[in-house]
């Protein structure tokens, strides 16, 4: 069943092109800053992105960076929220049901093919941002600068852009559990994935809100960017532990609802 | 008696103050073509999708192939194809692709066995030759068709299908019907979901009337469509029917007389001895659609008045 789900994501030509475009705006950026020289200053943009000009080796964080706030969630909700909606406006939903898929199987299945998805988005960002670094900035091949102000080997480089990888795709999970739960609700694939986005977009302005302050550590997005403090020397580890633990609960309690909800549902479909 | 193949008790859906079915004893017995008709809106897709486990019962019991639904489903509905409402497949994906897919998504289909099974039914369904075209690109009958495909490919040993003709030219509804009736000859049961009275007479051997959530008749075509014991009388004549045979006359109209009596060599020696000419005689059967409009009872103005339409 999983082998039939993942099969029916990487077959579709939306994945790639969903994928693809994703890649867009960090070679967009990319491009512009090869061109102009003009990076933005330290402390200004997305995290990352005033170090690449002087060192190449850090873009694909620098693209994740960029892609993290809107690209890649938007991303996400629209796979996740596909995942099992889709299939209910389809018309499939109800043949796999009778097939007989079993319920809970299929939304492992869907489950497991989403976090595919989120794993090969974020690797694919975070490759391209690799190749367009090499290609368009000076590469130092002697390790980086800490955002500290220490120097990192390109060792400690590598294994902490590993890290990070591996913590903006927890994050993303996130977002994928929420818009999956909303999958099992409506048989509406487009109100799913808004629904989610609609969540993360709140949780963003409520993030700025100093009256919302009380209520801050608790919104989804509010350790996204933590994975910055994997190059501070040493390792800022607070937030991103606590972002792991947020994203934790948020994955756990929504796949629980989104599981209750799809087990003991009515396919009228 | 046959062992039952379908047999649900008191079965009732409610959605919140509806009850879509409303407390259905239905008793489809191997081998039966059974019948199941009523009018759009009279709770027939709702009892098919609980029948399948897709539809949870607000109360009563569904025992498909001799083991309870939903429970047993994962050994049950392998055994089952079901066309439920419209057919539907992943249009980016060939009909061979999406056979192969569905078999792969549930337990039952050998992967050994798969790629024969689904050149075999497409064979079957007469969609052989379609190649590696995408189902976005299919025509509503093909569609139907590969629906059909894949309700044949574990060779199920009872087959649900709601309205499989919907979307075929006549040609094509004849091929589904051939099919059908070749099945049921390879011992396969059909439940045939249908407004289409035509289809149903055609095929079934059982019928079951489902009347606003009821089910209002259920019984063997042969005994519903039994002769009445009335003769209808064909003649360019009708009034010279009445005058010989007084008072046996049920009913005339410009070209018919309805007489009483059960065996139409006696009717028609008693008219030719008093001169009376007749173009044809036969016993008088009511047809499969008066008797359905007579248990229907007073909703016979919705089925006929919503027949054709399709609900989504």
């Amino acid at each position: 069943m999983i082998a039939v789900e993942l099969s029916k994501m990487f077959r579709r030509p939306r994945t790639w092109v969903t994928i693809g475009l994703l890649n867009g705006l960090p070679v967009l950026v990319a491009v512009l800053l090869a061109l102009t020289d003009l990076a933005p200053r330290p402390g200004e943009g997305p995290p990352f992105l005033s170090a690449v000009l002087t060192n190449g080796t850090l873009y694909p964080l620098a693209a994740l960076a960029i892609v993290l706030p809107l690209f890649l969630p938007i991303a996400v909700a629209l796979i996740a929220g596909d995942a099992v909606a889709g299939e209910a406006q389809a018309g499939t939903l109800r043949y796999l049901l009778a097939r007989p898929a079993g319920r809970t199987r299929l939304l492992v299945a869907k489950l497991v093919s989403v976090f595919a998805f989120v794993l090969v988005t974020v690797l694919v960002v975070a490759a391209v941002g690799y190749l367009v670094g090499q290609v368009f900035f000076e590469v130092q091949p002697l390790g980086g600068t800490a955002l500290s102000g220490t120097s990192l080997t390109p060792a400690q480089i590598a294994g902490r852009t590993v890290l990070s990888i591996g913590y903006v795709t927890v994050s993303m999970l996130g977002v994928a559990a929420f818009a999956l739960f909303f999958s099992t609700l409506t048989d509406s694939p487009l109100a799913a994935m808004i629904g989610a986005l609609a969540v993360l977009i709140a949780s963003s302005l409520l993030f700025t809100l100093d009256a919302a302050s009380s209520i801050a550590p608790y919104l989804p997005t509010r350790y996204w960017l933590a994975f910055v403090d994997f190059f501070r020397d040493p390792i800022l580890w607070r937030d991103i532990v606590r972002g792991l633990a947020l994203q934790a609960v948020y994955v756990a309690v929504l796949l629980g609802a989104a599981w209750a909800n799809f087990a003991t549902k009515d396919i009228t479909s | 008696m046959t062992a039952a193949v379908i047999a649900t008790q008191g079965l009732v859906k409610r959605y919140g103050q509806v009850r879509a079915v409303d407390g259905i004893d239905l008793d489809v017995r191997a081998g039966d073509v059974y019948g199941f008709l009523g009018a759009n809106g009279s709770g027939k897709t709702t009892t098919v999708r609980m029948l399948l486990g897709l539809v949870l019962p607000t109360s009563g019991e569904v025992q498909l192939l001799g083991e309870r639904m939903p429970k047993a489903a994962r050994r049950v509905l392998p055994r089952v194809g079901a066309l439920i409402e419209s057919p539907a497949a992943y249009g980016h994906l060939s009909g061979r692709a999406n056979l192969t897919l569905l078999d792969a998504a549930g337990p039952g289909g050998s992967r050994r066995t798969r790629r024969p099974r689904v050149d075999e039914v497409l064979e079957q369904v007469g969609l052989a030759g379609v190649g590696r075209r995408p189902v976005k690109a299919y025509s509503l009958g093909m569609r139907q068709r590969l629906g059909l495909a894949g309700a044949l490919l574990r060779r199920p040993e009872l087959l649900v299908l709601d309205e499989p003709t919907n979307g075929l030219d006549p040609q094509g509804i004849h091929e589904v019907r051939d099919l059908l009736l070749e099945l049921h000859r390879a011992g396969t049961t059909v439940f045939l979901s249908s407004h289409l009275l035509a289809e149903v007479e055609q095929l079934c051997s059982r019928v079951g009337v489902l009347d606003r959530g009821r089910l209002v008749l259920q019984d063997d075509l042969a005994t519903l469509t039994a002769p009445t014991g009335a003769t209808v009388v064909e003649t360019p004549d009708p009034q010279r029917v009445r005058a010989a045979l007084d008072g046996r006359v049920l009913s005339t109209d410009g070209v018919r007389a309805i007489v009483r009596g059960a065996d139409p060599a006696e009717v028609n020696a008693a008219l030719v001895a008093a001169g009376v000419p007749v173009t044809g005689l036969a016993l008088q059967r009511p047809s499969l659609e008066e008797v359905v409009l007579a248990a229907a009872g007073g909703s016979a103005d919705r089925v006929d008045g919503t027949e054709g339409r399709t609900r989504r």
